[in-house]
């Protein structure tokens, strides 16, 4: 019922980031906007490595992501293979 | 339409916010000066805290130390947040490559078995050291009066958390998180450590933020670090076969070099405000570097033998030389 | 030779013991925990009660520091890493932005009063938080909370600085910036942020991290960061938008550790949760009536604008806040209580705050304007049961007796809340049409609130409240002995230039024909 998110700034190190996020959370809602996209999950939303690894051809850590991190909401959990964003109900 | 705007050209109306003008004069103000110049508020504060009512919510007084304006203590690095973070990142990028460079070669498993255990305890065990000066200079940056003191004192503060953590990754190296618990254990129980640990856990107690900037930063660190990184890392270890823990310990001995030009025009800038300010700078410098001596001496000569308690000695007299150009002394006032 | 001297055996390590180094590669949440939790100790030569003397007074009761979690784990290293990738592409922009007359890009000169107002009020809150997290990472007892909260330190006062950086240039050409530090301490709408960050300060170090760390930064914070940097997008304002992004990637920390404080308080002791519920309750209130200002600049300041302040709270506030608490309920927390009357005042407080400030406009750093025919018919769109009832026939009237050379400007002095400072202007819960005023005697002496929330908060802590500092009240007192020019002096303000109309002010003048410049050869 809840919904958790995560908005990233608009550009080329998180196209690929935004690509990943859609491939594995086929529930997720992508709204882009001029300067930023949200991405917006009924209940649970996953970023794996991997997905954004093979999509970047490179090595990626995911604290990387911070750098165009806007805002997220949910709990939040993260370990060196994946970020997941949840509302326990 | 395409607009060129790079064409116009457009006198400006002011140079620089009002409180910079008065400050420094009618130009343009650098990014140091505004990011650190009056930002913090002085006037009509309005609550007084719970957790110390007797205290304003900024308050010069929990202090001995009196300045007309506590804003002109400089740091002469001019940090704001960017510069610094610049510079840490560069240093980080240095510090990184040579962890890799000593780790991918087994530079540590090359060390002499016996000089790689001593390396060991008395190189890790200071990672506690580092975290109590965090929680200091946390203080100081929290409690202190005005930007330009106080700001640094959080980046200063970063910086003892960034070396706590160098140290536990050398620990790492030396032998995983065995070499941490076992270090940690020294910390809290062997002899060595007991007079540093218990100066340690008496400075946490320390209430005057500028008493406790010059215990920490100045007594307890300003001997410390030579000792350590100078007399015992680069030239004891280094010339028998350690070079590989000095180049994984260089951004310790870096940046003691680099951040002792902040703190000796900090305690030179307070001194010459009165001689009332140099006596208590005195007092304070004359107790807490007897104290560091006496508590550092079993790490020193755990660390050079019979050469320690000299070593020590030498990296006392360095630092009351270094004070002497600032107007201060160790000698407690006397 | 020299290591037997003190060879007490703890620390003699076996030679197998060198193997295990490299090979033993920790994972992220092990790497973390030995990289801070690990460096601290029970001290024995000094009480914790002695180190850590503010974590008791405030009730809170904490078993186990240890079960604090720091879901980022961010080390040192990576910390500078990152941070000066960020940096490197602000200054980056903002240099480019001077370089290049940045602000010419701007939609509109109206535009900047939501700069100026942002500078006044909110950049110097960010510094405040820097200081109080400064404190927090110190008096807080377990080293995983520490570290987390003074990251948050050394973040806020780049905010502060990265914010008075990216508007620096325009100060240059604008009025109405120049006098931010001195506004802080002593203009009226500035106190109402600073007795907000006052007050966090002033309470323990668990309130202000529900004050600061919770409320303003998971609950509000997103509706004052995302809605207007994407204002200022649209706007044309790079130089905001930069420090605006910028910002909010540290904000998403901030945000993830008020959460988990708030969860680690809870589940520490169920007997925090009638601490942590009145919290909760103080200062959403708290934090709701600051983000009046921003209301503000939503919907009357943003030349081209993005979305309603209601539209932003019914995605920031209400969708957001409901997850929220729908999540906390397992703790037996609730909504905030003064929940409804704010969902109820989301539909009038821009209005009845502009219009407050367009009344009052003499007194401030920054410039009003009545809105425009088609700006009125934008707001009847977003505010279909409020604007045209009440607030657009005041506008057509203020903007009869502008027309007719005879505006109408307030020189009285307002009635302050004695919470929250702002002038008592807001209306009834379910009644738009009676202004809402409580009044306490408490001591012999009345007090003043706009409203039942800020009535609440004093009446919890009235010692705390009676001691707040009114703004209007001082330009009565022996320096200022009710002299408007004195005050105007004293607050930093240029009467005729940073205050009153954006209609033929100097702002307008120069925008208007440094524009023309660059789109003609004259």
């Amino acid at each position: 019922m809840s919904k958790v998110f995560i908005a990233l700034q608009a550009n080329e190190e998180t196209r690929p980031v935004i690509e990943a996020i859609e491939a594995d959370n086929p529930h997720a809602v992508v709204n882009r906007e001029p300067a930023m996209v949200k991405i917006d999950a009924e209940h649970m939303l996953t970023i794996n490595r991997e997905s954004i690894e093979e999509l970047m051809g490179r090595p990626y850590d995911l604290q990387e992501l911070q750098i165009n991190l806007i805002t997220l909401s949910g709990n939040m959990d993260e370990d060196e293979d994946s970020l997941t964003l949840t509302w326990n109900e | 339409m395409q607009i060129d705007l790079r064409t116009v050209s457009i006198e400006p109306r002011r140079k620089a916010f009002d409180h910079l003008v008065r400050r420094f004069g009618d130009k343009p103000a650098s990014r140091y000066q505004e990011g650190s110049y009056d930002l913090q508020a002085t006037e009509n504060l309005h609550y007084r805290p719970t957790w110390a009512p007797e205290q304003e919510l900024y308050d010069p007084e929990l202090s001995r130390i009196r300045m007309q304006d506590w804003q002109v203590l400089k740091d002469p690095r001019q940090y704001y947040y960017s510069t610094y973070t610049l510079t840490r990142a560069r240093q980080q990028e240095a510090t990184e490559t040579n962890f890799g460079f000593v780790e991918s070669r087994g530079l540590i498993d090359l060390v002499d078995d016996e000089l790689r255990t001593l390396a060991e305890r008395v190189l890790v065990p200071l990672r506690h050291l580092a975290w109590g000066a965090n929680q200091n200079n946390t203080f100081v940056c929290g409690y202190g009066y005005g930007v330009p003191f106080t700001q640094p004192c959080m980046y200063h503060a970063m910086d003892n958390l960034g070396i706590a953590q160098y140290l536990s990754r050398l620990g790492l190296l030396f032998g995983g998180t065995e070499a941490l618990d076992a270090a940690k254990l020294a910390w809290l129980e062997e002899d060595t450590w007991q007079g540093l640990r218990r100066l340690v856990e008496d400075l946490l107690v320390v209430r005057d933020p500028v008493e406790l900037f010059v215990a920490q930063n100045v007594a307890l660190d300003g001997l410390l670090y030579p000792l350590v990184y100078e007399r015992f890392v680069d030239q004891y270890l280094a010339q028998r076969g350690g070079a590989g823990i000095a180049m994984v310990t260089q951004f310790q001995a870096d940046w003691f070099v680099e951040s002792r030009k902040w703190l000796d025009a900090t305690l030179k800038a307070m001194a010459a405000e009165s001689p009332e300010n140099a006596a208590v700078l005195n007092e304070g410098l004359g107790h807490w570097t007897v104290r560091a001596q006496e508590a550092l001496l079993p790490l020193a000569r755990l660390a050079l033998g019979d050469d320690g308690e000299g070593a020590l000695e030498a990296s006392a007299v360095d630092l009351a030389a270094r004070l002497q150009k600032v107007g201060l002394t160790t000698e407690g006032g006397n | 030779m020299t290591t037997t001297a003190a060879n007490s055996g703890t620390t003699a390590k076996t030679p197998t013991a060198k193997s295990g180094a490299p090979g033993a590669k920790l994972n992220m949440k092990d790497r973390y925990r030995v990289m801070t939790r690990d460096l601290g100790w029970e001290p024995t030569y000094q009480s914790r009660e002695a180190i850590y003397p503010y974590v008791e007074y405030e009730g809170i009761k904490v078993h186990d520091w240890d079960a604090w979690e720091d879901p980022f784990r961010l080390t040192m290293d990576a910390y500078w890493k990152f941070q000066a990738e960020k940096e490197r592409k602000f200054y980056a922009i903002v240099d480019a932005h001077a370089q290049n007359n940045g602000h010419l890009h701007i939609t509109d000169g109206r535009y900047l009063s939501a700069l100026k107002i942002f500078l006044q009020a909110i950049s110097p809150g960010e510094y405040a938080a820097h200081r109080g997290f400064a404190r927090a990472g110190r008096e807080f007892a377990g080293v995983g909370t520490q570290v987390a909260c003074q990251m948050q330190a050394i973040d806020e006062i780049r905010h502060a600085q990265t914010q008075v950086h990216a508007l620096s240039n325009y100060n240059k050409f604008y009025d109405g910036f120049h006098a931010f530090a001195d506004a802080r301490d002593r203009m009226w709408y500035t106190s109402v942020p600073r007795s907000f960050f006052d007050d966090a300060m002033s309470a323990g170090p668990f309130e202000f991290m529900i004050a600061i760390g919770f409320s303003f930064e998971y609950v509000l914070t997103n509706l004052l960061f995302v809605p207007f940097m994407s204002g200022a997008a649209y706007n044309g304002d790079l130089a905001t938008v930069t420090f605006g992004f910028s910002a909010q990637s540290d904000e998403a920390r901030h945000m993830t550790l008020g959460l988990e404080c708030i969860k680690f308080m809870l589940e520490q002791d169920p007997d925090n949760l009638p601490i942590v519920q009145a919290w909760i309750d103080k200062w959403f209130w708290r934090g709701f009536r600051v983000l009046g200002l921003v209301s503000t600049m939503m919907d009357y300041m943003l030349p081209k604008r993005v979305m309603s302040w209601r539209e932003a709270w019914n995605i920031y506030g209400i969708e957001n806040g409901t997850a929220l608490f729908r999540d906390l309920a397992r703790y037996g927390i609730k909504p905030p209580k003064g929940w409804d009357d704010a969902e109820q005042a989301i539909d009038h407080m821009s209005h009845q705050f502009m219009l407050a400030f367009h009344q009052w406009n003499f007194g401030t750093s920054f410039h009003t304007w009545v809105p425009s025919d088609e700006d009125m018919d934008w707001l009847s769109e977003k505010y279909p049961t409020t604007f045209d009832r009440y607030y657009r026939p005041r506008w057509e009237h203020i903007k009869k007796l502008e027309a007719a050379g005879t505006p109408f400007k307030n020189v009285g002095l307002a009635q302050l809340c004695q919470t929250c400072q702002l002038p008592c202007v807001f209306t009834e819960p379910g009644d738009p049409t009676t202004l809402c005023h409580r009044e306490v005697e408490y001591k012999g002496e009345h007090y003043h609130f706009c409203s039942d929330g800020c009535q609440d908060v004093f009446d919890n802590e009235p010692e705390k409240f009676i001691q707040s500092w009114l703004p209007m009240p001082h330009l009565f007192q022996e320096d200022l002995a009710g002299s408007v020019p004195d005050w105007m002096q004293w607050v930093g303000l240029i009467n005729d230039t940073d205050n009153g109309e954006y209609v033929g002010s100097g702002d307008e003048q120069n925008f208007t024909a440094w524009r023309r410049q660059t789109t003609s050869n004259s």
